[in-house]
C-alpha cells in the first residue's frame, strides 16, 4: 500500500455496521450526494424503481410455476436497494457487470421488462435474442455487459473494462456486482489487486446477503470483515446497510465520485439479504425462519415508503397509481413476450463467430 | 436405464450417495469436499444426510474456490488420505483444471514415480434443462485428453453404485463425470450386481447391424433408438464406453467386427471430441471391417442456448441417431 493513497482504510463507521442493525447505525458515507439535495421526486423514484423489480419478479415467480420461464431463475428480492441504490449513482457513460442473480441490476440500469421479459421465454426480442435467458442478460447499448454465472467470473472483465475507458481517454467507471460467496474465489482477489495497482475506475459492489447458497457468510470466511479485507488491497472500502437505498445511493455517489477524481478502485460492502431461497431449486433448509423474519423486517421497499409517509412525500394514492403503472407495464411485458417469436432453429448457429465460417456442425 | 421405471428401487443420485456412504464407512481416510456437500446435501442432492452422519471433518463444506479445495485434495492425497472432490458443475471445473493438468496428474511422472495422487473428482456435466451456456457443457474430452489421469461416465444405476469403490482403490487420478439428467433415473438395482471393473467399456444391448456407440447421458438415447430401429427391421448394438480414458478399443474392435458399421453418440462437440477419439479409433483398429463411414451425432458447435427449441436443436436427439443409423445401413 504506498503512502499516495491515504483513504485505503475502511471508514470506522460505516464497517462497524452489523447485519440487521437499523438504519441509525449503518447509514454510510457521511454527508449529501455531491449534487446536494436531490431534486424533488428523486426519492419517489427510488421506490418506483425497487418497486419495479419486486412486482417484475413475483411475476416470474407465477411464470416459472407455470413453466413459461425455465432455467435457473435466481430471485433479487429483498435486495433491490442495493441495485437502485447504486444504479442512480452512475451515468450512461459508466458500464456495469452484474451475476446470475441479475434482474434487479438490469431493470435498475434501464433495461425494459419487456425486453428482460422476453429473454427469459427465450424469445428473439429479448435483450440476449433468447439465448441467455435469466441469468445472461445483456444490453451493450447501455453498457450492461450481464449476467455471468460463473461465480466472480465478472471480475476480471470489470477490471479489463475500466482499463479500457482509462486507455481511451474516456470517463466511464465500471460498476462489478457480485456475491459474498465470490469474495472466496481468486478471481476477486487477483482482480482487487490488480485494480488498485493499475488505480482502475473500478467500482466494486459486494452483495453481502450472508449466504452463498446454502454456506453462511461464516463458513465461508475465515474473517467475515469483506470491507476491511478488501481495504487491504489498498482501496477505500465501506460497509453499508444495504436494506437502505438512501444509504446505498449516498455511499455510491462518494464512491463513484471519488474514481471519477481519480482515486482507483473503491469497494463497497452492502449489507442485504435474500428473501427467497437461492434459486427456484433451492428447497432453502439452510436458513433459520426467524432470521428471515427478522431481515423480511427491514423490507427496503417497506423502509422507504414509511420514511416518505413521514416526510409527507407520498401519500396511498400516490402509490396505488405507481403499483397501477407497474403492474401494467409488467402486464405488457408479459403479453408481449408471449406474442414475440421465437428465435428459429435454422438460426441455431447464429453468433458463434462474428463471420460465418462456413462450418457445418451438424450430421 | 433400460429398466427405468420411476418410483421403485433407487435412483442414480441414491446410488450415488450409498456408494458414498460406503466409502466413507469402510476407509477412515477418504473424507467428502466440496462446495454446499455438507449442509446443503449437493447441489444436487447426492450427498443429502451425509453430513450428519459422519461430521463436518469428514465432509466438509469448502468456499466458493475451486482452484484451492482441488488443489487441497491433490494434497490430502499426497500425504495419505483419500479425498472425494465435488466439483458443482463441468463448466466451473475449469477453475480447477490447472491444478487437476498440472498438478494431479503430472506429479506422478514430474517426481520420477516417487508422488501418486489416489484422488477422486466428481461432477456434473451436461445439457438438457435450459441453463444455458455456463452449465450445460459437456468437456469429458478436456479430461479424457489428459494422460495421467482415469475418466470415468458412469451412466446406469449399477455403475453409480459401484464405481467410486475402484476410482477410491486406484493409486491414480480418477475424474468421474456425472450426467445432470441421469440423477432422478431410477430402477431396480440388482443385489448381485458387484463391484465394476474400470478399465471395460460395456454392451448394453447386444445387435448385429450396427454398433451405436456412446457414453453418460446420452446412453438412454442411444438406447431409445436401438428401440426404434428395432422396428425399422435394424438390430442395433449399443455400447458403453463406461471409461472415456483410457478407452476399452477391444471391446469397440470386437463390436465393430461384429456389425461393420458404427455410429458414436456425444453430447460434447464434435470437434476435438471424446466421438472424435473413437472415430479415430475404428479407423485405426477397424478399417477393414467396416462397411460404411463412421457416423457422429454430437451437439451442434455452439455454447448451448437457452431456449427450449434452440437447446433441443443444438443437442443429439434420438431422431438424430436412428436417421444416422440409417444413413450408415441404407
Ligand atoms: C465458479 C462457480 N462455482 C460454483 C457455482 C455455483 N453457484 C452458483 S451461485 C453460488 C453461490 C454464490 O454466492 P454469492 O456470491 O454470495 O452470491 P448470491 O447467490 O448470494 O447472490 C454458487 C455456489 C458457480 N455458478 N460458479
Ligand atoms: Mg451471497
Amino acid at each position: 500500500m504506498s503512502a499516495s493513497r491515504p483513504t485505503t482504510r475502511p471508514r470506522k463507521e460505516p464497517s462497524a455496521a452489523k447485519p440487521g442493525r437499523k438504519a441509525a447505525t449503518t447509514r454510510a458515507g457521511a454527508g449529501p450526494p455531491p449534487a446536494g439535495r436531490p431534486e424533488a421526486g428523486h426519492r419517489t423514484d427510488l421506490l418506483e424503481a425497487m418497486l419495479r423489480i419486486r412486482r417484475f419478479e413475483e411475476r416470474c415467480v407465477e411464470l416459472y410455476s407455470a413453466a413459461r420461464i425455465r432455467g435457473f431463475v435466481h430471485l433479487y428480492i429483498g435486495e433491490e436497494a442495493v441495485a437502485v441504490g447504486v444504479s442512480s449513482a452512475l451515468e450512461p457513460e459508466d458500464a456495469v457487470v452484474s451475476t446470475y442473480r441479475e434482474h434487479g441490476h438490469a431493470l435498475a440500469r434501464g433495461l425494459t421488462p419487456e425486453a428482460v421479459m422476453a429473454e427469459m421465454h427465450g424469445k428473439a426480442t429479448g435483450c440476449s435474442g433468447g439465448r441467455g435467458g435469466s441469468m445472461h442478460l445483456f444490453d451493450a447499448s447501455r453498457r450492461f455487459y450481464g449476467g455471468s454465472a460463473i461465480v466472480a467470473g465478472g471480475l476480471p472483465l470489470a477490471a479489463g473494462l475500466a482499463l479500457a475507458d482509462r486507455m481511451r481517454g474516456l470517463p466511464g467507471v465500471t460498476c462489478c456486482f457480485f456475491g459474498d460467496g465470490a469474495f472466496a474465489e481468486g478471481e476477486f482477489h487477483e482482480t482487487a489487486n490488480l485494480a488498485a495497482l493499475w488505480n482502475l475506475p473500478l467500482l466494486l459492489v459486494c452483495e453481502n446477503n450472508l449466504y452463498a447458497m446454502g454456506t453462511a457468510l461464516a463458513r465461508e470466511h475465515a474473517q467475515t470483515d469483506l470491507a476491511m479485507r478488501a481495504a487491504s488491497y489498498g482501496m477505500p472500502a465501506w460497509a453499508v446497510d444495504g436494506m437502505d437505498v438512501e444509504a446505498v445511493e449516498q455511499a455510491a455517489r462518494r464512491a463513484v465520485g471519488g474514481i471519477r477524481a481519480g482515486a482507483g478502485p473503491h469497494f463497497l460492502e452492502l449489507r442485504t439479504y435474500r428473501f427467497r431461497a437461492h434459486s427456484m431449486y433451492d428447497p432453502d433448509r439452510y436458513r433459520d425462519k426467524a432470521e428471515i423474519a427478522q431481515w423480511k423486517s427491514q423490507d427496503p421497499i417497506a423502509r422507504l415508503t414509511e420514511r416518505l409517509r413521514g416526510d409527507g412525500e407520498l401519500d396511498d394514492e400516490e402509490l396505488a397509481r405507481t403499483e397501477q403503472r407497474l403492474a401494467d407495464e409488467i402486464d405488457h411485458a408479459v403479453t408481449a413476450a408471449e406474442r414475440a417469436p421465437e428465435e428459429p432453429v435454422e438460426d441455431l448457429l447464429r453468433h458463434v463467430t462474428s463471420a460465418p465460417s462456413g462450418e457445418v456442425s451438424r450430421p | 436405464m433400460s429398466t427405468a421405471t420411476r418410483g421403485t428401487g433407487t435412483t442414480y443420485r441414491e446410488a450415488m450417495r450409498e456408494a458414498l456412504r460406503e466409502a466413507l464407512r469402510s476407509d477412515e481416510r477418504v473424507f467428502l469436499m466440496g462446495e454446499d456437500v455438507g449442509r446443503y446435501g449437493g447441489c444436487f442432492g447426492v450427498s443429502l444426510g451425509l453430513l450428519e452422519e459422519f461430521g463436518p471433518d469428514r465432509v466438509r463444506d469448502t468456499p466458493l474456490s475451486e482452484s484451492a479445495f482441488v488443489g487441497a485434495g491433490i494434497g490430502a492425497a499426497l500425504a495419505g488420505m483419500r479425498p472425494v472432490v465435488e466439483i458443482m458443475t463441468v463448466n466451473f471445473s475449469l477453475l480447477a483444471l490447472d491444478q487437476i493438468l498440472n498438478n494431479a496428474a503430472t506429479l506422478l511422472h514430474m517426481s520420477g514415480g516417487q508422488l501418486p495422487v489416489p484422488l477422486v473428482i466428481r461432477m456434473t456435466t451436461g445439457a438438457g434443462r435450459q441453463l444455458a451456456a455456463q452449465h450445460s457443457h459437456s468437456l469429458e474430452s478436456f479430461y479424457a485428453h489428459i494422460p495421467g489421469i482415469r475418466v470415468l461416465a458412469p451412466a446406469t444405476l449399477e455403475d453409480a453404485r459401484h464405481v467410486l469403490a475402484p476410482a477410491l482403490a486406484d493409486p491414480d487420478p480418477v475424474v468421474i463425470f456425472e450426467h445432470g439428467s441421469l440423477y432422478n433415473a431410477a430402477g431396480e438395482l440388482g443385489p448381485a450386481a458387484g463391484p465394476v471393473g474400470l478399465d471395460r467399456a460395456a454392451i448394453r444391448r447386444p445387435g448385429t447391424d450396427i454398433s451405436l456407440i456412446t457414453y453418460g447421458g446420452s446412453l438412454p438415447k442411444a438406447l431409445a433408438a436401438a428401440d426404434e430401429l428395432a422396428a425399422d427391421g435394424i438390430d442395433a448394438e449399443v455400447v458403453d464406453l463406461r471409461t472415456l480414458r483410457p478407452l476399452d478399443g477391444t471391446t469397440l474392435a470386437v463390436s465393430v467386427g461384429r456389425t461393420h458399421r458404427a455410429v458414436v453418440v456425444d453430447e460434447a462437440w464434435r470437434t476435438g471430441s471424446i466421438a472424435a477419439e473413437v472415430s479415430a479409433r475404428i479407423a485405426e483398429e477397424s478399417f477393414y471391417e467396416l462397411d460404411a463411414p463412421v457416423e457422429r451425432v454430437c451437439s451442434a458447435e455452439v455454447p448451448i442456448p437457452y431456449a427450449r427449441q434452440l437447446e433441443e436443436a443444438a443437442l443429439p436427439q434420438t431422431a438424430d441417431i436412428v436417421a444416422a443409423a440409417h444413413r450408415a445401413v441404407d
